[in-house]
């Protein structure tokens, strides 16, 4: 393995660079998968079929605090890259560990979220409207589900086997996740919640 | 018993029982002979766990073979069934559930294999590199190709196949008028299928942009590798579309939402839209890499380079671009007004326009070359009127107001049939007999080859072209019989007897890898159709790392111009070769995910838990897990080429 000490290390291999052109490259399937689901959200969110609408379910303070909590995330996990690059492991980890627990608590305030509009009778099959909602919703609490087991796998690697050109190449790959979820969610914040509830 | 029920099949007939039958003693037959033969470590060893592109590439192409005979089956059963008039060989149920099997396999298990299994094994070796950018992402997708298909496959015999059409339009695909599983399996098979073929753009896309041979740059590579970069980045961009579409049907069908349902709101419209979105981009996923075999065979064989190059690229880039746009045209009597429709017809129609300037540069290509008829030419001479045929009814087709006349007649069936087989069919044809030497180390027999040619270019005039006649006289498609008095009848016979030409031209191909196999000769050169590019200029068989001293290219013909101008392609010492290491876990993945789509197509809940449970699983492992692959030392390396370099 030829390694590239004038570049950050998780740049340093040519393994490296393939694997985060190719995460771009996922990346921007992902950005067509979210836009498939945005424009099904625009074509149906007037179809409410007599059940709830945006504006009658969608309350501003849990959103407020899952936005807060979901952007101060990609802020801390920017840190620790940035930390990651000084060659700090400690604060890295500290700063993904951070990250891990913003999102957690993201995703806790989703599940009461979405046990709240169930109670609210905007269940999965009430109209279009709530089946593709929870399903934009849902599938973006998905990623952020699954990115919060991929982060601690990250942390317990980089832990047990220090920064190595592999381990920084992921964790530099999760960052860009992370930060992908943060800008999916400014759309759903701006386009669903904010757009619904005027 | 009760919860055995839902594995039987809603509408059996003695051909379903029979092919039970023959499936099931087709399995024990394979396993008896690999017991017998003692081939199970070496199928595990050298084909289940490797990461070769080169083998990936092979089994691709055994998988696009076997599923061009399953549904070239259906296609005779369905030109069998309306050969006559009031024909009782079909009913209803089972032509309904064999034009919807016959569509899916074709376009999705058969063509896109065909195409995904040369470039797996021509683009590495084009551009000069030694793998793709992830071998062992490139296995996972062909064991999610693999068991989606099989998947598909067994809907047949275990709970009823699909039978809402190909393209599985709602509100009949609901639970309401499909009631069998038989549209879970579209669903599931399908998202496992496409999930697949997303990471094989994302895999090819970073290779062909980050492993190309020093010197070649992207206005340098060959066409065909171009054409395989524009048609990566369709799929990546096109898929992801496909992957939510099918989820949404899949959770209408089973959990009760109301995406494309006729009450609470659901919007049976957005699903053909949706649908097209993909499919569209779909079929110039498919005839692009098509273009790209024509483009090498036809320079091959014209003894010139590929006129118009520049051209050739920014026509595929126009194409990419405007296949986005053409959707609605495949619904344009359902409703959309006038507007959208001109709009539409409009994008239709412009794409003629780089379409045409592909088929000019190949004229112009051929004009004053020193053309020599081999097999694989003599597919790209046919294909240049053949497919012009198709793609001028498309035009037809493309203007909204006169669609209304042809929209879901034979006259439809007439104008694909048309384009998808000089087009995609004779491409991969083509490609599969000028690879054939490189992949196998012999080469086919050409008077078999020509023979088989011709009469599948005969058998698609015979059979295509009278439908053109019946629609227009007002032949519904997808119907399972007509009445005497319509007269349909003759035109209708003379498609089966141009079905069963093209039967017995495909079963000629058959014949001959047979009939070459045993009878070619093995002593052939490393480049026995004297080609340009690269992935000539290594040794026959290849090598597993392909190259031994990586390439220097300054031009679009690297091999050319060593082979005419004195280049010097291989510069430099033998040094290390680093490869990656085989691995189980993408063909035990594909088997977890084939178990979790059957749980999910039937609802079987705990099943379904499990194997979701054992996917991540499987991904962690991979995750926690060290391979930092091996490498080829240089004794191995000038050992394996002095070999190599004596079979010459």
């Amino acid at each position: 393995m030829k390694i590239d000490n004038s570049l950050p290390l998780e740049y340093s291999t040519e393994e490296n660079r393939l694997k985060v052109l190719g995460f771009w490259i996922f990346l921007g399937a992902e950005i067509m998968l979210f836009a498939t689901l945005f424009a099904t959200y625009f074509t149906l969110f007037d179809r409410t079929a007599g059940g709830p609408t945006g504006a009658e379910i969608f309350e501003i303070t849990p959103v407020l605090i899952e936005t807060i909590l979901l952007l101060t995330s990609s802020f801390t996990i920017g840190l620790g890259i940035h930390a990651m690059r000084l060659g700090n492991k400690k604060a890295m980890l500290s700063f993904f560990a951070i990250t891990l627990l913003l999102g957690a608590g993201f995703l806790g305030f989703e599940i009461f979220e979405f046990v709240t509009y169930v109670h609210e009778g905007a269940g999965l099959q009430t109209s279009a409207f709530t089946s593709i909602l929870l399903t934009t919703l849902g599938t973006h609490g998905a990623h952020v589900t699954l990115g919060l087991f991929w982060g601690l796998f990250i942390i317990l690697q980089v832990k047990k086997r220090g920064l190595t050109p592999e381990t920084a190449n992921k964790s530099f790959i999760f960052s860009l996740y992370w930060h992908f979820l943060d800008v999916v969610w400014i759309f759903i914040f701006s386009f669903i919640y904010l757009k619904g509830m005027m | 018993m009760d919860y055995f029920d839902r594995f039987a099949i809603p509408h059996p007939s003695p051909v379903i029982y029979a092919s039970m039958v023959a499936i099931g003693i087709t399995v024990l037959a394979i396993i008896a002979g690999l017991t017998y033969f003692k081939k199970w470590g070496y199928l595990w060893r050298e084909w289940l766990t490797t990461v070769d592109h080169k083998r990936i590439g092979i089994m691709y192409l055994i998988s696009a073979l076997l599923m061009l005979f399953r549904g070239g089956v259906d296609a005779i059963m369905l030109r069998a069934q309306l050969s006559v008039p009031e024909n009782k060989l079909l009913d209803a149920q089972h032509y309904n559930e064999i034009f919807s099997t016959h569509g899916v396999v074709m376009i999705l298990f058969m063509a896109m294999p065909f195409i995904i299994a040369l470039m797996n094994f021509v683009v590495p070796l084009q551009i000069g590199a030694r793998d793709v950018a992830f071998p062992r992402l490139n296995a996972l997708s062909f064991w999610l190709f693999f068991m989606g298909a099989m998947l598909f496959n067994i809907s047949f015999v275990v709970g009823g196949s699909p039978d809402a059409g190909w393209t599985s339009y709602f509100p009949l695909a609901g639970n309401e008028f499909s009631e069998s599983v038989g549209t879970n399996y579209y669903m599931i098979a399908i998202q496992i299928a496409g999930i697949g073929t997303l990471m094989t753009g994302i895999n090819f896309m970073t290779t062909i942009l980050r492993m190309r041979a020093p010197g070649m740059t992207l206005m340098k590579m060959p066409m065909f590798t171009w054409s395989s970069l524009i048609t990566n980045l369709i799929i990546v961009f096109a898929f992801p579309v496909l992957t939510v579409t099918l989820a949404m049907g899949t959770m209408d069908r089973l959990f009760g939402t109301n995406f494309f349902t006729t009450d609470n709101g659901g919007m049976d419209m957005l699903w053909a839209n949706l649908f097209w979105v993909w499919g569209h981009p779909e079929v110039y996923i498919l005839i692009l890499p098509a273009f790209g075999i024509y483009s090498e065979v036809i320079s091959t064989f014209a003894r010139r380079n590929l006129y118009g190059y520049k051209s050739m690229v920014a026509s595929m880039v126009a194409i990419s671009f405007l296949s986005f746009l053409v959707w609605a045209h495949h619904f344009f009597t359902m409703g959309q007004g006038a507007l959208t429709n001109s709009i539409f017809s409009i994008t239709t129609m412009a794409i003629a326009v780089p379409t045409g300037v592909k088929i000019f540069n190949w004229l112009l290509t051929l004009w004053k070359g020193k053309i020599v008829i081999t097999t694989p030419m003599l597919y790209s001479l046919l294909f240049i009127p053949l497919f012009t045929l198709g793609g001028v009814t498309g035009v037809m087709l493309g203007m909204s107001a006169a669609d209304y006349q042809y929209h879901n007649t034979m006259f439809l069936v007439a104008h694909f049939h048309m384009v998808i087989i000089p087009g995609v069919i004779f491409a991969m044809l083509a490609g599969l007999t000028y690879y054939w030497p490189k992949m196998f180390g012999f080469m086919l027999n050409e008077r078999i080859g020509k023979w088989a040619a011709w009469l599948i270019a005969i058998g698609t005039l015979v059979a295509f072209m009278p439908m053109f006649f019946s629609g227009l006289d007002g032949q519904a498609r997808r119907m399972y019989t007509y009445s005497e008095s319509t007269g349909f009848g003759i035109y209708n016979m003379i498609s089966f007897i141009g079905a069963l030409v093209l039967a017995v031209g495909f079963v000629l191909i058959v014949y001959n890898i047979y009939y070459s196999t045993r009878y070619a000769s093995r002593d052939i050169s490393s480049d026995p159709w004297d080609a340009r590019s690269l992935e000539w200029a290594t040794h026959t068989p290849v090598p597993e790392y392909n190259f031994a001293i990586l390439p220097q290219v300054n031009s679009t013909e690297a091999l050319w111009d060593a082979k005419k101008k004195g280049h010097v392609l291989f510069k430099g010492e033998y040094e290390k070769i680093h490869m990656p290491n085989n691995s189980g876990v993408p063909f035990i993945m594909g088997c977890i995910f084939f178990a979790w789509g059957f749980s999910f197509v039937f609802g079987m809940w705990i099943p379904l838990i499990l194997t979701t449970i054992g996917i991540f699983a499987c991904m962690a492992l991979r995750s926690f897990e060290k391979d930092h692959g091996r490498y080829i030392s240089v004794e191995e390396i000038e050992e394996t080429e002095t070999k190599l370099r004596g079979a010459n």
